[in-house]
């Protein structure tokens, strides 16, 4: 199996490369456009210092973590963002003609190389973060990093799964399921708690971005030392069973309903 | 071994009015119309024959093909294929079959075909010699020399059709379901991918179901005929039992249409 996504990595390398101005083009742009809310938070901060109780430094160490989960994501689950038109132009029927599991498939159809842009600011967020913010780092706190940064990627795959499993039952994509990924993104510079009780329950019961990023940033800042704060975004991870129960769901309705 | 038992699929189709009112209308209220795209269709296709799949647009056929790659599920009615249920045991089945969509794709676009056909390779796990033995071969059977090393996007539709056909065999499948692959080429594109599915039946005894709406594909390849129309097999005979109406085979098809009343 991974034999086989190399071999597409391969390809979809290859087929970028036979654009390569084009590519070079758009990668320093989404780098630029992500670089441009970097400067938003700074503007922000020069007038007002501290937001909720958090630092620049700190919420430039919450953006960096969920940047990167975002933008890898963003790279690797990008097959379900074009899903609504993998339906449409019969490619879906393609992939059921082959001896290989249909997520698997839908995942390799497509690599956002593009995001490397976004990625590479979200390190670069990070790295800063992680230099000026005034932590005591220790094993603990380094593998909440670790696991926020993996929490967040897993997470937004799987909304991303679930926004393309939607196509199933709508033929098309649903843009309001962009609220959830691309507006989860841009309010999760801040980390949640700033947004007030209720988002933050929203947020921890019932699409568990709170898991990858508030609580465990909460323990790598030295604001809590529940030690279960460390696993939660293991914890988030479960998310995908419930979208891949709708995929599965939308599947079966697929093949009996043929588009 | 194929085998077709009484199979039934209907669609739900909404349906409204052209318009801009009934448009809203039909936001709140959706009327549905329901079509019966088999309705009951029974045949069995033994290995290594060739089967001409005919009906006019809309008959049935795509319905049948996609239920019998895996693709869609029937609503009732019994479907084996060497001991399988298409649906049921899709990626088991699908390892077995080879499938070519005439108006659809299975290259990769930016790439030299060859690189979509290494890729075919890892996803039906095909071994390195079957491999190899199958592309020298198919690239001397349908003159692919020269078009392995081009991106799919700057082949002519013949000579893609030509890679089409050639990636859907690369795994040495056993039956080959061929929709409409001779839509839109040119007279020698067509003769060549004609002469080359005549020979993969002769030499490989590979079973192939082919729809096509060009009489001349059925006279050229076909010693069977379906007939389907309006979800029902209409005719299940020779290309003769369809000649004795007349002389010329697209006059005689339309006449069968008319006095079956699927038009």
């Amino acid at each position: 199996m991974l034999k086989l996504y190399g071999k597409y990595f391969s390809i979809h390398l290859k087929s970028t490369m036979q654009y390569k101005g084009s590519f070079f083009a758009t990668l320093i742009g989404s780098f630029l456009t992500s670089f441009t809310v970097f400067l938003g938070i700074s503007f922000m901060f020069q007038r007002f210092h501290k937001v909720a109780e958090f630092s620049y430094e700190e919420v430039l160490l919450c953006y960096g973590i969920m940047l990167m989960g975002f933008s890898v994501a963003q790279m690797f689950a990008s097959g379900f963002k074009v899903f609504d038109s993998m339906i449409a132009n019969g490619e879906f029927d393609r992939i059921l003609c082959r001896p290989r599991n249909e997520i698997f498939q839908v995942l390799a159809y497509r690599i956002d190389f593009i995001r490397v842009g976004m990625l590479l600011q979200g390190i670069v967020m990070l790295v800063y973060g992680l230099a000026s913010c005034y932590v005591d780092w220790n094993f603990s706190r380094v593998i909440t990093v670790i696991f926020m940064a993996v929490g967040g990627c897993v997470l937004f795959s799987a909304l991303f799964l679930l926004d393309g499993s939607i196509a199933f039952f709508t033929l098309q994509g649903l843009e309001f399921m962009n609220v959830f990924t691309y507006g989860a993104i841009e309010h999760g510079k801040y980390p949640l708690s700033i947004y007030g009780k209720g988002m933050l329950t929203f947020c921890t019961f019932v699409i568990p971005y709170a898991l990858v990023q508030y609580y465990p940033l909460t323990y790598v800042l030295g604001r809590s030392d529940n030690p279960l704060f460390i696993f939660l975004p293991l914890l988030a991870c479960l998310f995908v069973v419930p979208c891949w129960i709708v995929w599965r769901i939308g599947v079966r309705r697929y093949k009996s309903t043929g588009s | 071994m194929i085998e077709v038992q009484d199979l039934r699929k209907t669609f739900k189709v909404a349906r409204r009015e052209a318009g801009f009112g009934q448009a809203v209308k039909a936001l709140f209220h959706r009327e549905y119309t329901y079509v019966h795209a088999l309705d009951g269709v029974s045949f069995r296709i033994g290995d290594g024959e060739m089967v001409g799949y005919i009906g006019p647009n809309g008959a049935g056929k795509s319905s049948t093909i996609k239920i019998l790659s895996g693709i869609l599920t029937p609503d009732s009615g019994k479907c084996l294929i060497d001991g399988r249920i298409p649906w049921k045991s899709r990626q088991k089945h699908v390892k077995e079959i080879g499938v070519v969509f005439g108006q659809r794709t299975q290259l990769w676009w930016d790439v030299p075909v060859v690189d979509s056909f290494e890729l075919l390779k890892e996803i039906y796990a095909i071994p390195t010699e079957v491999y190899k033995k199958n592309v020298d071969q198919l690239t001397e059977l349908l003159d692919l020399a020269q078009l392995l090393r081009t991106p799919a996007r700057q082949l002519s539709l013949g000579q893609r059709m030509r890679c089409e056909i050639a990636g859907s065999l690369l795994h040495n499948p056993k039956i080959l379901f061929l929709d409409e692959p001779t839509i839109g080429l040119d007279a020698v594109s067509k003769l060549a991918v004609r002469d080359f599915i005549k020979r993969l039946n002769q030499e490989r005894h590979t079973t192939v179901l082919l729809t096509t709406h060009d009489m001349q594909d059925i006279e050229a390849l076909a010693s069977r005929i379906l007939l389907i129309g309006k979800g029902k097999i209409l005719l299940d005979g020779s290309l003769e039992d369809i000649r004795r109406g007349g002389s010329h085979i697209d006059e005689t098809v339309a006449e069968l249409y008319k006095k079956f009343d699927v038009t």
